[in-house]
């Protein structure tokens, strides 16, 4: 008990700053996956020839080690923040990618069919019905990405991206458990209140007519 | 108001879905198309709110081609009701059925008047317009689906099987329910089915199509009347057809064209010359002209002593005739509620055509049950054999 009290005395301020940088990059890697990935997923859609292709080089790049990602940056991006973003921004993608244009694809061709039948403009169609529909498809993705993203962001480290991986990187490298349980405990348990949080998010964001037909609510 | 003018949709791979079709309808006409699956009556609806496009010909709605209009806002100009009924689960009913207002910028508050308003014309409760359509049985949904197509208030309303997928007993109060509706607004319906029954129920035109044609165009009763060919009959099925014969047989058919008549002014000997030759106990009279006058009996003859008298001293003209074209569903009520042993047939110029005798009505009606009396008493014999 006392060590874990020492433990926060000694590096109390500069864990929550690393916690702090951990969040930074976990979202702005998220947000910018759901700007890019959300629309994109609706687009291929509408374009069934490429999305075959789309869909197989957001697989590739998810089989592409992590490490080497983020290595392949630091020539192109330097060090730091902006590159360990992006990499992350890039693993992101195919998550929210794939749940995207299934949420958007799987939804009842009927109802596609009467959107349009009864004239709405594609705009129309995908902002109050498709968009609507797939919500809680797109929104699973989402949370498994941000999941994913908290874990992943550890390694943000290895190119001087900072947050929670610093911890843990410097006790494998000084042989110190303190400093990893240190850096991993809080990476747990960011990941499970992110999961909690967004898994609320996502029932919220469901429509209540959909969430009937669920037979949830 | 809409016409076909050589329309075909030929896809890819040259299969020509719809082939030279040309049709015309008509302001208030509910259209049924029907024929079995993959006949092109789909593709032929869908051509006209431009779900799909044809590949020749053009459609015109009131005198312009479809192709030229706005495609979003001609279809917000027509109803449009599909099978699956298609009510968007997200929604609300009042925000389905008012969609297409809303679409069209009408106000909330006009929309939640029209939405009403509507619930009012098929008697639903208000409350539903709060719900969502998954709390709605399948039939209250379509309901709301039908309403949504009447929402801004088309002339022309496009369906799709719209009763295909609910219950029998549900089909048929919604098949008569809108068939009422229809009839008080003064709809335009084009409406797609493969359900003889319910096309020979709802419209006042039938279109019957196989292999992207046109086979047979005609009211329900010039369809059953007279079958283009073998596939309209058969696909009209044996049983409804021998029932419609019997509902659409007309005294004309039946009658005996040969009906023993004598002159007005011929003599009561003569009259009774013709009664024996040929073994009658009375005589329909006619004028010179062929019209029908009356009649005389045996027994008129045997109480006027005097048989060098005319025909028309004696005869009765107060005698009840039936024209040739009524339906012997009629004819056959009156002679039996006036116990009549036969009536006179005569055409719309009153002239004498023939005579409908209890006989004639009896053979008809073994006619129409002959076949199956046969079965079903070779079926008995069997089962004694056994």
């Amino acid at each position: 008990m006392d060590s874990i009290l020492n433990f926060f005395s000694e590096y109390g301020a500069l864990l929550f700053e690393k916690t702090w940088e951990h969040l930074l990059i976990s979202f702005a890697a998220l947000a910018l996956g759901v700007l890019v990935a959300v629309p994109l997923g609706i687009l291929l859609v509408r374009l069934p020839k490429v999305s075959g292709l789309v869909m197989g080089i957001a697989g590739v790049v998810q089989t592409f080690p992590s490490l080497a990602i983020l290595a392949f940056f630091i020539p192109l991006l330097g060090i730091g923040k902006v590159p360990a973003i992006v990499a992350l921004f890039l693993y992101s993608m195919l998550p929210i990618l794939r749940n995207t244009y299934i949420g958007v694809k799987n939804i009842d061709g009927n109802l596609i069919e009467a959107a349009r039948g009864m004239g709405m403009t594609t705009l129309q169609r995908t902002v109050r019905v498709e968009l609507p529909l797939a919500v809680p498809v797109i929104m699973a993705g989402i949370r498994m990405t941000a999941v994913y993203l908290i874990g992943w962001a550890t390694l943000a480290s290895f190119i001087g991206g900072g947050g929670l991986g610093d911890f843990i990187f410097d006790g494998l490298n000084l042989f110190r458990p303190d400093l990893i349980i240190g850096g991993a405990v809080p990476v747990t348990l960011l990941a499970i209140l992110l999961d909690w949080l967004l898994g609320k998010l996502e029932k919220a964001a469901t429509p209540i007519g959909v969430r009937l037909e669920r037979g949830e609510a | 108001m809409l016409v076909f003018d050589n329309v075909s949709k030929v896809y890819a791979g040259g299969k020509r879905a719809v082939d030279n079709l040309n049709l015309e309808i008509g302001e208030g006409e509910f259209v049924c198309l029907i024929g079995p699956s993959g006949c092109g009556k789909t593709t032929t609806m869908k051509m006209i709110n431009r779900l799909v496009r044809p590949s020749e010909g053009k459609i015109l709605l009131n005198g312009e081609n479809l192709l030229d209009k706005n495609v979003v806002e001609l279809r917000r100009s027509i109803g449009y009701v599909i099978q699956q009924i298609g009510l968007f689960p997200h929604m609300t009913i009042r925000d389905n059925i008012a969609l297409v207002p809303r679409l069209k910028g009408t106000s909330v508050e006009e929309r939640n008047r029209r939405a009403e308003e509507l619930m009012d014309l098929v008697n639903m409760p208000k409350e539903f317009l709060d719900r969502y359509p998954h709390e709605l049985s399948g039939g209250q949904q379509q309901r709301i689906g039908v309403l949504r197509a009447l929402a801004s208030d088309p002339p022309l309303i496009l369906m799709d099987e719209p009763f295909g997928a609910l219950d029998p007993i549900t089909r048929d109060s919604l098949q008569a329910e809108f068939k009422h509706l229809q009839q008080t607004l003064g709809k335009t319906i084009i409406f797609v089915t493969h359900d003889m029954d319910e096309a020979l129920k709802l419209a006042d035109k039938i279109v019957i199509m196989r292999a992207g044609k046109i086979v047979q165009v005609g009211s329900p009763d010039e369809i059953l009347g007279s079958p283009a060919d073998e596939f309209v009959e058969d696909f009209i099925g044996k049983e409804r057809l021998a029932q419609a014969r019997q509902q659409l047989q007309t005294v004309g058919q039946i009658m005996n064209p040969d009906p023993v008549s004598v002159g007005m002014g011929e003599t009561l000997s003569q009259a009774v010359r013709v009664m024996r030759k040929r073994r009658v106990d009375s005589l329909l009279v006619t004028d010179g002209a062929g019209v029908f006058r009356g009649w005389v009996t045996v027994e008129m003859i045997d109480r006027h002593k005097n048989w060098d008298a005319a025909v028309a001293d004696i005869m009765e003209t107060d005698v009840p005739t039936v024209r040739a074209d009524t339906l012997l569903r009629d004819a056959t009520r009156n002679i039996l509620v006036r116990g009549l042993k036969y009536v006179p047939v005569v055409d719309e110029r009153k002239h004498l055509a023939g005579i409908l005798t209890r006989t004639s009505l009896v053979d008809v009606l073994y006619d129409s049950v002959w076949g199956d009396a046969e079965d079903e008493s070779s079926g008995l014999a069997d089962g004694e054999g056994a």
